[in-house]
């Protein structure tokens, strides 16, 4: 089981995740972090909690939008949808990330034989 | 202490029954509710991915009991929730400088504040007495001047940075080093009669410095474009508190000066003593009450905001009456235009507090369209003044005055009207709020550059004179 990933790393990649998901149709607080669980395979670890400053936050910077709405229970729900700034940040987001990743997956292609961690006895 | 009265014959072991879920989850959302910067709302959204938790445990088998444990556990600890929604909802509780954690909370001793307030009522006592002494001159008066803005500035940042407890050193040395910028140009240059120069560069100091002394309001979160409206609403509110002890403070003197004459004694020291001290350190006060008094402002500044907008909107609107019926003003005296001047000042000042005093989240309403009708009169008024001045200057040439009072129409003009674009935006519907708070934000270091610009390089322009 590989090590969970960082605090610092979950914290950065939170805002394009809830973006992105939120492109994939309007949502609500509790289903977006399952979608996060769910594409991760739960190795990104959120303190769930924390998920609402952040769409508050992007509410406020006008990339999403929120509205009350009930869920299948009837119980009160605040339903997210992305807007078209939330669309320009994404887009932004994702280049960003691009790079960050094609940065590392030369970098690794070149270290492969090295970084690989050797099988140790016991 | 058990022996509390059973009622209706209930089982004395009422206490080991467990509450029902929901008394647990009311319990749950009390204790969310009550940590500053929470709303209702927040909860029950919070209170919806709890029940999203509990109704997926329990189809898995989990009791209620176990259920809730796990999902109180999942959706994470109360005070690092409330922390992060009181970071996004600054406006909730923006006077909490920093409300991550309890050490960082500003400093609200009134030990501390009375130290700095005497300081503050000294800088401007001392300089004063020597004015008594020295007489009238244009050189001491100056100087004098000049002692109250840079000792008040000093000491309120002095302050400022006490009460926030994460001061940022780097910007305080930069802070430092503008005050000694200041004190270079105010007591170095070689003013000559009419000292227009001088006067300008003298009024215009305490607008770099109020300005500059965001720094040392916001500590080390002074990078933070968000946080710079915290400051602006520290600053009006600060005025609004500065004229009301203002207002009781000249009735005490009043009332002083006339028991005082009642009885046969000479009120000279209530003057020479009392008003110098009370016109500097109520600056210190007033920033006081502004951080430990906050409800009470919180509650009037939507209020004023409500009242003023639309008086203000009414003079300036009768204003244009005034000389669509009289005519240009181009052959007017320049007095008219310099009040003129002032109230666009205050009206900007006006849309700005309650852009900071607007409740966050609710939908464009009336009250916003009045702030665009403000605007653009405004910027109608502005824009007949701009002619009426360039037309001065065309006519009789420049002088210091009026290329200072063109540049502050131009920036005035300039932030009045991006302000009034964003205004539609929000209107429409295709801006958040938050953009209009920005932009002020962003501007204000035009304003600060603009009147550094007065201060140090219009006297050498125009010869110091």
């Amino acid at each position: 089981m590989p090590a969970p990933v960082s605090k610092d790393l979950v914290a950065a990649s939170a805002a394009p995740l809830v973006l992105g998901i939120l492109a994939e149709g309007e949502n609500y607080g509790y289903a977006i972090l399952q979608r996060i669980a769910e594409l991760s395979g739960g190795r990104l670890d959120w303190s769930e909690g924390l998920l609402y400053p952040l769409l508050h936050r992007l509410e406020r910077l006008g990339q999403v939008e929120a509205s009350w709405g009930h869920g299948a229970s009837g119980r009160r729900r605040k339903y997210y949808r992305l807007t078209d700034r939330g669309r320009t940040a994404l887009a932004d987001h994702r280049h960003a990330w691009q790079a960050v990743d094609a940065t590392l997956r030369t970098l690794w292609a070149d270290l492969r034989s090295t970084i690989e961690p050797q099988p140790a006895g016991i | 202490m058990n022996e509390t009265p059973v009622p209706h014959g209930l089982a004395a072991d009422v206490s080991d029954v467990p509450d029902g879920l929901d008394a647990r989850i009311d319990r749950w959302r009390a204790g969310l509710l009550e940590r500053p910067g929470v709303d209702a709302t927040d909860v029950d959204e919070l209170e919806d991915h709890l029940r999203g938790h509990l109704d997926a445990l329990t189809r898995v088998g989990l009791t209620e009991d176990e259920a809730l444990l796990v999902a109180i556990q999942r959706v994470g600890r109360q005070d690092a929730i409330a922390a992060g929604l009181a970071r996004e909802h600054a406006g909730r509780l923006w006077r909490q400088h920093v409300p991550d954690a309890a050490p960082d909370e500003p400093r609200t001793g009134l030990v501390g504040m009375l130290v700095f307030a005497v300081l503050a009522g000294l800088a401007v006592k001392v300089p004063a007495g020597f004015l008594m002494e020295g007489g009238v001159d244009q050189v001491v008066l100056g100087r004098a001047a000049t002692a109250t803005i840079l000792c008040g500035a000093a000491i309120l940042a002095g302050y400022l940075a006490w009460r926030s407890r994460r001061p940022a050193p780097a910007a305080l040395v930069g802070f430092g080093v503008l005050l000694a910028v200041l004190a270079g140009v105010l007591l170095g240059y070689p003013f000559v009669p009419p000292f227009s120069t001088q006067l300008l560069s003298l009024l215009h100091a305490p607008i770099v410095i109020a300005v500059a002394l965001g720094v040392a309001y916001l500590g080390r979160d002074w990078r933070q474009l968000d946080r710079w409206m915290d400051y602006l609403r520290f600053l009006g509110e600060l005025a609004i508190y500065y004229v009301l002890i203002a207002l009781g403070g000249g009735v005490l003197l009043g009332l002083g000066a006339a028991s005082f004459f009642a009885v046969g004694v000479d009120p000279e020291p209530l003057f020479e003593w009392v008003l110098p001290l009370g016109v500097g350190g109520a600056v210190v006060v007033a920033a006081w009450l502004v951080e430990s008094k906050q409800s009470v402002v919180e509650n009037m500044a939507p209020v004023l905001s409500l009242v003023f907008t639309p008086l203000f909107t009414l003079l300036l609107v009768s204003f244009l009456g005034v000389l669509a019926v009289s005519g240009p003003i181009a052959e007017a005296d320049r007095s008219p235009l310099i009040i003129i001047d002032l109230v666009l000042v205050v009206v900007l000042a006006l849309h700005v507090f309650s852009v900071s005093a607007r409740p966050a989240g609710t939908p464009p309403g009336w009250f916003d369209r009045l702030q665009l009708l403000l605007l653009v009169v405004a910027i109608a008024v502005d824009v007949v003044v701009l002619v009426a001045m360039a037309g001065r200057i065309a006519e009789y040439g420049s002088s210091p005055n009026k290329v200072a009072a063109l540049g502050e129409n131009l920036v005035l003009l300039v932030n009045l009207v991006w302000a009034a674009g964003l205004s539609i935006g929000f209107l429409r519907g295709r801006r958040p709020f938050a953009d209009l708070e920005r932009w002020q934000c962003r501007y204000l270091p035009v304003i600060g550059v603009w009147a550094l610009v007065v201060v140090a390089i219009l006297p050498p322009v125009f010869a110091f004179g």
